[in-house]
């Protein structure tokens, strides 16, 4: 953040002014263990989403009725033919968590760079012009925080219908409430500082100073909740889906896996455990990479 | 403070009338609830039909402030699918759902406050890794999921619970562990960070060097005001239960507010759905202004804002 504001260099830019800014993130970027393992993981689930066509061992949408219910590989009646077993219809459970990996972080995605969009541009709005604007803004955003989002989520899916562009537009027009909130506080406070004043004065546009002015400087900030959002929306799709409002079957959505495997999990346990643990995967490394990042932005850099 | 709470107090009311008119047009918008209603094997005469007996042909303006008058009468209609007018649905469900969501909270609170006092104490131990490991964990975790698996593990193997219903307070156990989970890991890390803070302060420093010993040092100087924010946080965390009510409420077929939002959801019973989503609302709005007045109270310089 200190390259619009030249003058706070950190002490360790003073003292050692020969190691260049990106060594120095790589090295807190190593040094910090939840970040880098965050990344790491995360890192590894995107790349099996992309390349889950070469890598998945069947069809996910193949049915198979002979090969219904398979354990897992753990389990004594499972096989390496079906890693993780299969569900009611025999599908092969490996190759559907797969596919679903790209379900979720599309979805988890999409709705946060729509909810990001609506939410800075109110929240800098009320940060910068501050007053009547802010007032009115603030109002909307309480207002928006006041309504049970998983419920009005629920009702309007059940009228419009579940699939997969329904629930991103939905989450995106719910989840922006954070974004609006930092983008507000940070843009309130920078608005004095001295780069936009200058940039006033050298006559530049508002547009201008919003966009390339401000934006970078709390871009940082705004990069945090982003992840945050990301693993909301995984999280909330995850529970339309589970409760059949969200994503539609045959899609191995894995709330989806899990509602259709609910009926089995009392004698086949792993049917849930399995997209379970996915998911629980997939929303801890995001949660690690923002919370890492969160702590790399701290002006003290605590680590 | 008067001024203050009366100001808070007209924002609170606005805000719910501002939710009472998005969620009346929301769900007005989102389709049409005549043929949502009459199902898709009617014709299009019945459709006219249901239509008129629901006075949805009348313009939304009209219909919202015929609505609005009988809200503010707690008078909500009748449901299209119980048998029952949509207060008598509340009043029977709410109960349930107040005594999930304060179980919830108080099970979160239990185990949120002195974990988080601990860690802060023993900061960068092995006590503080385990502390955030269960938040971080618990933030992660769907929590329909995860009452599955208290299902599965409580009520199916072991047997010392049951999975569903609401018929004793047995009944209330797992969705409480799995509510209060959702809610503990923010409350947690709040106490902790609060209490680094107030750890590291200039007046316990005082304290130290008066020579207190240190439990009074924790208990009497820091925890005190490192608490204050964690009680306002608790206050809205209980408003996000009762929204988070829906789901945990229809894993466990908990009779509740949030099942019957579920159930009216799926039976296009719009008039429940309508009075649910303000009703929680109107509660977290409450909640807020309860957090607001507390901080306010604690802290004079809240006051002038």
């Amino acid at each position: 953040m200190s390259d619009a504001t030249g003058s706070n260099l950190s002490k360790e830019q003073l003292l050692l002014p020969a190691v260049p800014e990106w060594r120095r993130m790589m090295n807190r970027f190593l040094g910090h263990r939840g970040l880098l393992m965050g990344s790491i993981i995360l890192g590894l689930i995107v790349v099996l989403a992309i390349l889950a066509p070469w890598l998945a061992p069947h069809d996910p949408y193949l049915q198979n009725i002979s090969q219904r219910m398979i354990p897992p590989v753990w389990h004594e009646k499972g096989s390496w033919e079906h890693v993780f077993g299969t569900d009611k219809l025999g599908r092969d459970y490996l190759s559907r968590l797969l596919y679903g990996a790209r379900i979720s972080l599309t979805i988890g995605l999409s709705a946060a760079l729509i909810s990001g969009l609506i939410g800075t541009t109110l929240g800098v709005l009320a940060g910068y012009f501050g007053g009547r604007v802010d007032a009115v803004i603030s109002y909307i955003i309480t207002t928006r925080l006041a309504m049970p989002v998983v419920l009005v989520a629920l009702a309007m899916s059940a009228l419009v219908g579940g699939s997969l562009q329904m629930v991103i537009i939905l989450l995106g027009l719910l989840l922006w409430d954070r974004f609006a909130v930092v983008a507000r506080s940070t843009t309130q406070q920078l608005r004095d500082a001295e780069f936009i004043a200058s940039a006033k004065v050298l006559g530049a546009s508002t547009t201008y100073i919003l966009v390339r002015e401000l934006l970078p400087n709390i871009l940082s900030a705004l990069i945090v909740v982003m992840t945050l959002e990301m693993a909301h929306a995984i999280l909330l799709e995850a529970t339309l889906s589970f409760l059949g409002l969200g994503v539609q079957p045959p899609m191995p959505s894995w709330g989806l896996m899990i509602s259709e495997g609910k009926a089995y999990m009392f004698f086949k346990p792993w049917v849930i455990a399995i997209p379970g643990i996915a998911l629980m995967v997939l929303v801890l490394a995001i949660n690690l990479v923002g919370d890492g990042l969160r702590d790399m932005n701290a002006p003290e850099g605590r680590n | 403070m008067l001024v203050f709470i009366f100001r808070r107090l007209l924002v609170a009311f606005s805000v719910a009338i501002t939710v009472s008119v998005v969620s009346f047009m929301l769900l007005h918008l989102s389709g049409d609830l005549a043929i949502s209603i009459a199902g898709p094997e009617s014709t299009a005469a019945q459709v006219e039909q249901i239509r008129i007996d629901f006075g949805l042909d009348k313009p939304m303006v009209y219909q919202y402030f015929d609505w609005l008058w009988g809200a503010v009468q707690l008078d909500f209609g009748r449901s299209y699918y119980f048998q029952d007018t949509v207060m008598g649905l509340i009043s029977e469900r709410l109960p349930v759902t107040l005594t999930l969501g304060a179980l919830a909270l108080a099970l979160a609170t239990v185990i949120a406050i002195p974990l988080g006092v601990i860690a802060a104490i023993k900061q960068d131990t092995w006590i503080d890794r385990l502390a955030l490991t269960i938040a971080v964990i618990g933030q992660a975790m769907p929590s329909f999921w995860f009452a599955l698996t208290l299902i599965v593990i409580f009520a199916v193997n072991l047997q010392w619970l049951p999975a569903g219903g609401n018929e004793s307070w047995q009944h209330f156990v797992l969705p409480a562990i799995a509510l209060g989970y959702y809610a503990m890991p923010a409350m947690m890390r709040l106490t902790r960070t609060g209490m680094l803070e107030v750890l590291n302060s200039d007046y316990i420093r005082t304290a130290r060097s008066k020579g207190l010993n240190e439990s009074t040092v924790i208990f009497k100087h820091a925890l005190r005001n490192a608490v204050i924010p964690v009680v306002a946080l608790a206050a809205v965390e209980l408003g996000f239960m009762l929204g988070g009510s829906v789901v945990i409420e229809s894993v466990f077929s908990l009779k509740g507010l949030g099942q019957l939002g579920w159930d009216a959801i799926t039976r296009n019973d719009y008039p429940v759905v309508q009075a649910v989503v303000l009703i929680i609302a109107v509660f977290y709005i409450l909640l807020t202004f309860l957090a607001d007045v507390i901080n306010a109270m604690l802290d004079p310089r809240l006051r002038v804002r």
